[in-house]
């Protein structure tokens, strides 16, 4: 059974983010390029976190949705930092044992001609532990 | 004048013109890129949780490095900007972080943060200086309307990765004006371009990159410039209605240069 007390206090201890300088006014998600491809959006990531909904965020694509493109953290006015709090929830699930969201034989498919290195170096940092 | 200079994975493969261009516009221009021996790849993107070391420690080894031969550390990919410099902060400032690294490293002089991360770009602004690379130029690229595409990783976060106003940016633009084009601002141009996600779920990448265009297009550019490989991949191979050109902002400085000659650009010069 989940003790969503001590996932909070792991969501919090691998983000460092304190939620309760959140003052809710959206700007996270206003600004957020993949909002519309997101089920729970960066603020929404900030209040479930501090009721400790973490397992639905878990259970949520938005954990691979996210583009690391640091909008949500540069334009916070309360330096919450969002992003990170996704990056956490991502890696509770990837850390637990074969959850990794991208497997090396899921890649030949992938792959076409002019894709840049770059690219896989960040799709195994996000999607694999 | 000489740089530590940390190529990255994709500029030693698909993305071999920016760094081949960079160097000898370096070269052209008075500096020296003094490749890093032995550097490690980034990752590509920076390890947001505060718990991870193992996957800071390839940027910390080539900050070291630099370090050592006592220069500053300089790169041309974005990513590799963004990550390396990040990790730097985390060594100046996060003694957890710092000690950790540290502790795993074993390196005969602790590495603390000391080094200065810089962007080939910063270099032309602050060092050269805009004049002297105007100067320098063989073909003024008049007549062109060019869009830079900044995208996320050279200005965001800013409070780190102090390259230049995240919301109003001029440094390309400023590039632009001194290779003799003009430059021309669209609204996305530091938005994002899809990322990494292009290879996990592509359809995401396509709508982030086409917006992006169509935001450039609509403003009537020629074409745009990036210094990120990916960045060019999404814009370029993405772009499902009409395409425009992505160069790397190198090639663009070598072909102005007289270096190097670039296809499909001509100029009314």
């Amino acid at each position: 059974m989940d003790d969503p007390k001590k996932m909070k206090a792991q969501i919090e201890d691998i983000s460092h983010v304190d939620v309760r300088k959140c003052m809710r006014c959206g700007k996270c998600s206003a600004t957020c390029p993949n909002y519309d491809d997101m089920e729970y959006h960066p603020h929404q990531f900030v209040c479930m976190v501090e009721k400790g909904e973490i397992r639905k965020l878990m259970d949520s694509n938005s954990i691979y949705t996210c583009l690391s493109c640091f909008a949500c953290i540069e334009r916070c006015p309360r330096q919450v930092e969002p992003a990170k709090l996704i990056e956490a929830t991502r890696l509770m699930v990837e850390r637990e044992r074969g959850a990794n969201h991208l497997k090396p034989d899921m890649i030949v498919q992938k792959l076409d001609d002019q894709l840049p290195q770059q690219a896989l170096a960040s799709a195994f940092r996000k999607y694999t532990k | 004048m000489e740089y530590s200079y940390f190529p990255g994975c994709t500029l030693k493969n698909k993305a071999q013109e920016l760094d081949t261009c960079g160097r000898i516009s370096a070269e052209a221009l008075g500096f020296h890129l003094e490749e890093i021996p032995e550097w490690q790849c980034c990752g590509g993107t920076y390890p947001l949780a505060e718990d991870e070391i193992a996957t800071k420690l390839a940027s910390v080894r080539a900050l070291a490095a630099a370090r050592d031969a006592g220069h500053d550390l300089l790169t041309l990919c974005s990513a590799c900007f963004n990550v390396i410099k990040q990790v730097n902060e985390d060594m100046k400032h996060d003694k957890d972080i710092c000690f950790r690294a540290n502790n795993y490293l074993k390196l005969d002089e602790p590495y603390t943060g000391t080094v200065q991360v810089v962007h080939f770009l910063q270099v032309l602004r602050d060092t050269i200086g805009w004049d002297t690379v105007r100067q320098a130029v063989k073909e003024p690229l008049s007549g062109l309307k060019i869009g830079a595409y900044y995208g996320c990783l050279l200005l965001r976060p800013s409070k780190v990765m102090q390259f230049d106003d995240p919301e109003d940016p001029t440094i390309m633009e400023d590039f632009i004006k001194a290779l003799g084009a003009e430059p021309i601002i669209y609204s996305l141009r530091n938005e994002c371009c899809g990322a990494y996600l292009t290879l996990e779920n592509k359809e995401i990448a396509q709508r982030r990159s086409g917006k992006v265009l169509e935001s450039a297009q609509d403003m009537g550019v020629d074409f745009l410039i990036t210094a990120c490989p990916l960045c060019q991949y999404n814009l370029t191979q993405n772009a499902l209605s009409k395409q425009t050109p992505v160069y790397y902002f190198t090639l663009l400085l070598a072909h102005a240069l007289g270096l190097k000659e670039m296809k499909g650009v001509s100029t009314n010069g």
